[in-house]
């Protein structure tokens, strides 16, 4: 019996050794696979290999830090990655993307490890990297940095600021004159200021129109549970909610959490036969979210666009050509930064009146508020 | 005879960690990354001494999180709670201890106190409630867990919000300098590097006193008999209602100093990126150490080590996640090795027993 056991224990132990083993005697083997793979390698960021091809022309190194949601979310941290990826395809540049764990610790060691990787750029997508991205800015006087939504106060580090509070109000016009109901509905991600703008230039722009309208704001979850920018479910619970009290267009800011509007106007659309709206936000999701469920397109009115890709282009692009400045950088409806979407052409005909709101935004005939 | 079957048992976790290892080794492979290479990066990486002091900062809130649990398992008390324990202990001292400023050791040790009374008040909720309720620790901790995290939410988002206008996110207002405690950097000469959080020694004392508590007191004693026979203990004069509350308590007690190295060393407020799953953490640690203040200070090293170096990864192209999954590995494999050896250790001993009784007839 004894014996036994003890034979069991040898076993084990031989068969770690020869597990071990068969993981170190065939590194050429994958060697070769990844050379043989190149997609695969351009895939998978920064390689070495690249940099080592050409040692007397270093290329510039970008490197990209997402936030919560990450990759996937049809929206902000999506549209980051993209004007990431439009920078790496025109300029060549060497890029890397990370995501941070849950912790927040991890984001400043995110941004230093960059740093000491010797890249040129980094971007903190998200204004929760502004604690830490003023550290690290501070200890890499001679690296680029670049915040999503925020300003922070070194020279070298860029603040790419929107004002979504223009934008929402746009989408406010368009969904008070389309309104039927005279009821619509505004969900946000979480309850903080960030987003309370959006809130607050929608509620704006739909009382510009017709200050009769009934706004049911709902918010996905408060912090510090930032769940509310990722959570589809939730958000489908609360669309159907706002559309069962009357509602027929809703207005998200909420990240990923507003797939589950779209969904809840499909399915509310067809239960009751009239027709109701979604409002998508931070990119065109008519495009987006209607490209990668086709069902839900029809619902899609239009979207207010954010668009991080250029800012994120932006800075690698002066980056790259040496122009590169700290300090905010605005985008607005005037810089084009901010925007409504026409795509789908559900608002085609009332753009005249948008358009004219447009402009008395630009002139400074309006000025749009953007908190409480 | 003795000595070898202690080192039978020590190879254990360093049985566990070689498979780890290869297994970890199999499914790059399957990924198409090259292990040697990965490994190499990681060790590379995880230490350059930047990396040590984050590896050893790391360790500091694993460490005291293990030690939390392993008071409670060595009575064969399972205290899933530390997560919850920990957190809210952090947040109250953050909020109290800001509202004051005083002479920095007094202020500091107030801090810890607050921390501390409120960790093990809550712990002492799931000792109260297995005791006269007959409710299973491991189920009211969990609860616990959920309550906890949404009373942290609550006081964080009203209460204790710092209302500033540029806090976009609730957060405390920040320690006054007074209640944050140096970094070590002076003290053991390496200026040039980032700062090793000054709790460190505190987390080896901690470890000292644990190790007192459990095997030179009668407290421990009777923790470690109720652990081992809780029948044989309570003929023994052992109140096991009185036991299951002071352990508990004392678990708690530990849970509440979890969150200390990083908020007196860096943090200096409570935000929503205060770091969670240490509490968690500290029942990995705890397992691998096998409630030994050293196996624990080891595993909690490693833990920390693979943590950091992992970090290195992504930016190489190799999946970070990777690291998670080595983890998981070795604490699965180690759990199993623990039982193979400890029924190898029992039929030695019975077998050497049987042997004296035989040489001596």
């Amino acid at each position: 019996m004894t014996r036994m056991k003890s034979k069991w224990l040898v076993l084990f132990i031989v068969f770690g050794l020869i597990l071990t083993a068969c993981g170190g005697g065939s590194d050429d083997a994958a060697e070769e696979v990844v050379a043989d793979e190149p997609a695969e390698t351009l895939d998978s960021p920064a390689t070495t290999a690249a940099a080592a091809a050409e040692p007397d022309a270093p290329a510039t190194k970008v490197c990209l830090v997402l936030d919560i949601g990450g990759l996937g979310d049809q929206g902000f941290n999506d549209s980051a990655y993209l004007g990431y990826n439009m920078g790496i395809d025109e300029f060549g540049v060497e890029g890397t993307f990370l995501e941070p764990d849950e912790g927040g610790e991890n984001r400043g060691e995110l941004l230093n490890l960059c740093a000491e990787d010797g890249n040129d750029l980094i971007i903190g997508n998200g204004f929760l990297f502004d604690v830490a991205m003023a550290e690290s800015a501070t200890n890499f006087p001679d690296t680029n940095f670049a915040i999503t939504d925020s300003v922070i106060d070194p020279a070298n580090a860029r603040g790419m600021i929107f004002a979504a509070e223009q934008g929402s109000f746009l989408v406010g016009v368009a969904a008070a004159l389309k309104t039927e109901t005279n009821k619509i509905g505004f969900i946000g991600g979480v309850d903080i200021p960030l987003i309370h703008a959006f809130e607050v230039g929608f509620v704006a722009g739909v009382q510009a129109v017709n200050p009769d309208i009934e706004i049911d704001i709902k918010y996905a979850s408060v912090p510090p549970d930032f769940s509310g920018f990722g959570d589809p479910v939730k958000g489908k619970e609360i669309a159907l909610a706002q559309y069962e009290a009357g509602a027929d267009i809703i207005y998200h800011a909420a990240g990923g959490t507003g797939i589950g509007m779209f969904e809840a106007a499909a399915e509310v659309s067809a239960s009751t036969g009239s027709k109701v709206w979604g409002i998508g936000v931070d990119q065109d999701q008519y495009l987006t979210i209607g490209g990668a469920i086709p069902e839900v397109q029809e619902f899609i009115l239009t979207s207010m666009v954010k668009k991080v890709e250029v800012a994120v282009y932006n800075a690698i692009k002066d980056t790259v050509n040496g122009t590169f400045t700290g300090g905010p950088v605005a985008e607005d409806v005037e810089s084009g930064g901010i925007d409504i979407s026409y795509t789908g052409g559900y608002i085609d005909d009332i753009k005249d009146e948008i358009e004219a709101y447009r402009a008395k935004i630009i002139s400074g005939e309006i000025v749009v508020p953007s908190s409480r | 005879m003795k000595i070898r079957l202690r080192l039978v048992s020590f190879s254990a976790p360093i049985i566990a960690l070689g498979l780890a290892v290869g297994l970890t080794s199999l499914i790059l492979l399957g990924i198409g990354k090259d292990p040697i290479e990965t490994f190499r990066m990681m060790f590379e990486y995880g230490s350059t001494g930047k990396s040590l002091v984050s590896v050893l900062n790391r360790t500091i809130p694993l460490y005291i999180s293990a030690i939390a649990v392993a008071v409670g398992f060595k009575m064969g008390l399972f205290n899933i709670g530390v997560e919850g324990q920990y957190l809210l202990g952090a947040l109250l001292a953050a909020a109290i201890g800001t509202s004051f400023a005083i002479y920095r050791p007094i202020h500091i040790f107030l801090i810890m106190l607050i921390a501390v009374v409120a960790s093990s008040t809550w712990a002492a909720i799931a000792g109260y409630l297995k005791v006269y309720k007959g409710i299973h620790e491991v189920i009211s901790t969990i609860m616990l867990n959920y309550i906890g995290t949404g009373l942290i939410a609550y006081l964080l988002s009203t209460v204790f919000f710092d209302e500033d206008e540029k806090n976009a996110i609730p957060q405390t207002v920040e320690l006054p300098e007074s209640g944050r405690l140096p970094s070590l950097n002076n003290v053991v000469g390496i200026e040039d590097l980032p700062n090793l959080h000054g709790f460190l020694p505190i987390a080896l004392l901690l470890g000292l006193i644990y190790y007192l508590l459990i095997w030179k007191t009668t407290l421990g004693f009777d923790l470690r008999v109720t652990g081992a026979n809780p029948v044989a203990a309570k003929f023994s004069g052992v109140d096991p209602k009185r036991l299951t509350i002071i352990a508990m308590i004392i678990s708690g007690a530990f849970a509440g100093l979890v969150g200390m190295g990083p908020l007196l060393g860096y943090f200096h407020q409570y935000t929503i990126d205060f770091p969670p799953g240490l509490g968690f953490a500290g029942i990995g640690v705890a397992l691998l150490g096998r409630n030994h203040p050293l196996g624990m200070l080891l595993g909690a090293m490693l833990f920390g080590f693979l943590e950091r170096s992992a970090q290195i990864l992504d930016l190489r192209g190799v999946p970070k996640e990777i690291e998670t999954m080595m983890s998981a590995f070795i604490l699965l494999i180690v759990v199993v090795f623990y039982e193979i050896i400890r029924r190898y250790i029992v039929t030695q001993q019975i077998k050497d027993a049987s042997k004296k009784v035989e040489s001596s007839t």
